[in-house]
């Protein structure tokens, strides 16, 4: 049976918790690549700084902002989920969701701008 | 509304034809003559099958299968006792939600005079619209959602203030009927077949906010385990779906809360 | 996920709100002032500061994303709990060894 287009994944809280797991999976392919460049810095400034100037770049400054607006959306729907979990039932959750996921982008946003 | 299906119901009895007579009777005021309505045939294996059903003004879903059943194809299982909205064994999946089909008005539902039609998600499948709900129970077992009795009949009467704040947690979660609504809703349940599912997990919570209940100690380990209450990710098509507006999201929570505190004091 | 699970991946998802924050100013604030590598490693090397900050931070999202790659492998992959675990287990060590090296490097006088 091929019934997969359940309409309630349209909701909004569905939506939210999918964005949630999908930021997770993102940032976590892109730490190790993270922590490897950081880790440049072992063998001097030179080689960090190179990879430095190589960021300049536009593409690489709007990943950048890619990343930011991942980190922020995961980090806001995980505190949705200790709202959820440890504070008393508040109703009006689809608001915060969305309110939440517009804030990362407006931040990550800006920083985009500023990189410019 | 009741005398309406009373006369729909004589109609059928009288008639042989009813889908000619029915639908000239009825549609003489009303343009739209007949749904298109795709009935899941078969088990985990089978295919949609299309009918033509009278197209009324105060139809449900379950009238609608119902005439299927009896006036074009006998041979159609499904599932429905009550047909007021009390047992909730008719739930189905309609149009891709999970509905209890005695209470869902065919206005609120049809699409282009389309209904589709199936049994509910994440159950084995008896046969045509009917879903086999042992899993569903046997994760209520298993999360321990059956009372235990801490005193006997010689002790005297426990008294519960109905205003207490445990008595009121239960109260807002005790009128689950079983319907399975909520477990065909999560997707959580479809992917991972450990978890115990909304309804088995609120039930749990009822009975961890019961002062009389002497096996809170087991429930907590159960509903602490892999597939308990943590799997949960507030996705909430449970509490959006309940037909009794039950809200399994939130006991879940209490849960999550209730093992947490177990846990960091050493109990479970 | 299980009871024990649920706790460190909160308490490392608590942890890590404050540290993320930081985080995001601090890179808001080097790239606003241009800053160059050199600039970047004056600050950090020698700094137990700095050290302990990005250490802690290294230490908790290596449990955090560990447990929930668990998760999302359990769920959404073929494999089960103990496949899993192991799976996840490993790309937890690969984050702390990365990370550690990170901090060292960036922290070393």
């Amino acid at each position: 049976m091929t019934m997969r287009h359940l309409s309630h994944r349209q909701s909004v809280l569905w939506i939210a918790a999918l964005v949630h797991r999908l930021s997770g999976l993102a940032l976590a392919i892109f730490l190790p690549l993270h922590f490897l460049t950081l880790g440049l810095a072992i063998h001097g400034e030179a080689p960090l700084e190179s990879f430095l100037r190589w960021s300049d770049q536009p593409l690489v400054r709007l990943a950048e902002s890619g990343l930011v607006f991942l980190l922020l959306v995961h980090m806001l729907g995980g505190l949705r989920l200790l709202v959820i979990e440890n504070l008393p039932w508040r109703d009006g959750q689809k608001e915060l969701a969305t309110i939440a996921a517009g804030l990362s982008a407006v931040i990550a946003l800006i920083l985009l701008a500023r990189l410019f | 509304m009741r005398l309406r299906a009373r006369s729909q119901r004589k109609v059928a009895k009288e008639t042989t034809e009813v889908t000619t007579e029915g639908a000239t009777k009825d549609s003489m005021s009303d343009t739209r003559s007949d749904l298109t309505v795709s009935l899941w045939r078969g088990a985990q294996q089978g295919r949609y099958e299309s009918y033509k059903v009278p197209w009324r003004e105060n139809q449900t879903v379950l009238d609608v299968v119902t005439f299927v059943q009896r006036h074009l194809d006998p041979t159609l299982s499904y599932r429905f006792a009550c047909r007021v909205g009390m047992c909730g064994s008719c739930a189905m999946t309609v149009n891709g939600r999970p509905r209890w089909t005695c209470r869902t008005h065919v206005s609120s539902v049809v699409k282009d005079g389309r209904l589709k039609i199936a049994p509910l998600e994440n159950l084995p499948i008896i046969k045509d619209l009917a879903a086999d709900m042992r899993p569903f129970f046997d994760k209520w077992q298993r999360a321990k959602g059956a009372f235990v009795p801490a005193r006997t009949r010689n002790d005297e009467i426990e008294r519960i203030r109905p205003d207490g704040t445990a008595r009121i947690a239960a109260d807002a979660a005790i009128e689950c009927i079983n319907c399975g609504i909520c477990y065909a809703a999560c997707d959580t349940v479809r992917w991972n077949s450990n978890y115990l599912g909304p309804a088995a997990l609120n039930r749990a919570w009822t009975l961890v906010n019961d002062v009389r209940d002497g096996a809170n100690a087991e429930r907590l380990q159960a509903v602490a385990a892999s597939g308990g209450c943590h799997a949960c990710h507030s996705h909430q098509s449970c509490q959006e779906l309940c037909p009794q507006r039950l809200n399994p999201t939130a006991s879940i929570a209490g849960l999550k809360r209730r093992t947490m505190w177990a846990y960091l004091k050493g109990e479970i | 996920m299980n009871v024990h699970l649920y706790v460190w991946q909160r308490l490392t998802a608590a942890l890590m709100v404050p540290l993320v924050l930081v985080h995001v100013a601090v890179i808001f604030y080097a790239t606003r002032k241009g800053m160059t590598a050199a600039d970047i490693l004056a600050r950090t090397r020698g700094s137990i500061a700095w050290a302990s900050f990005y250490g802690a931070f290294v230490v908790a999202v290596a449990i955090h994303a560990a447990i929930g790659v668990r998760n999302v492998l359990t769920e959404w992959s073929p494999l089960k709990d103990r496949s899993a675990g192991i799976f996840a287990s490993a790309f937890g060590a690969l984050l702390l060894l990365l990370g550690a090296r990170a901090v060292v490097a960036v922290v070393l006088p």
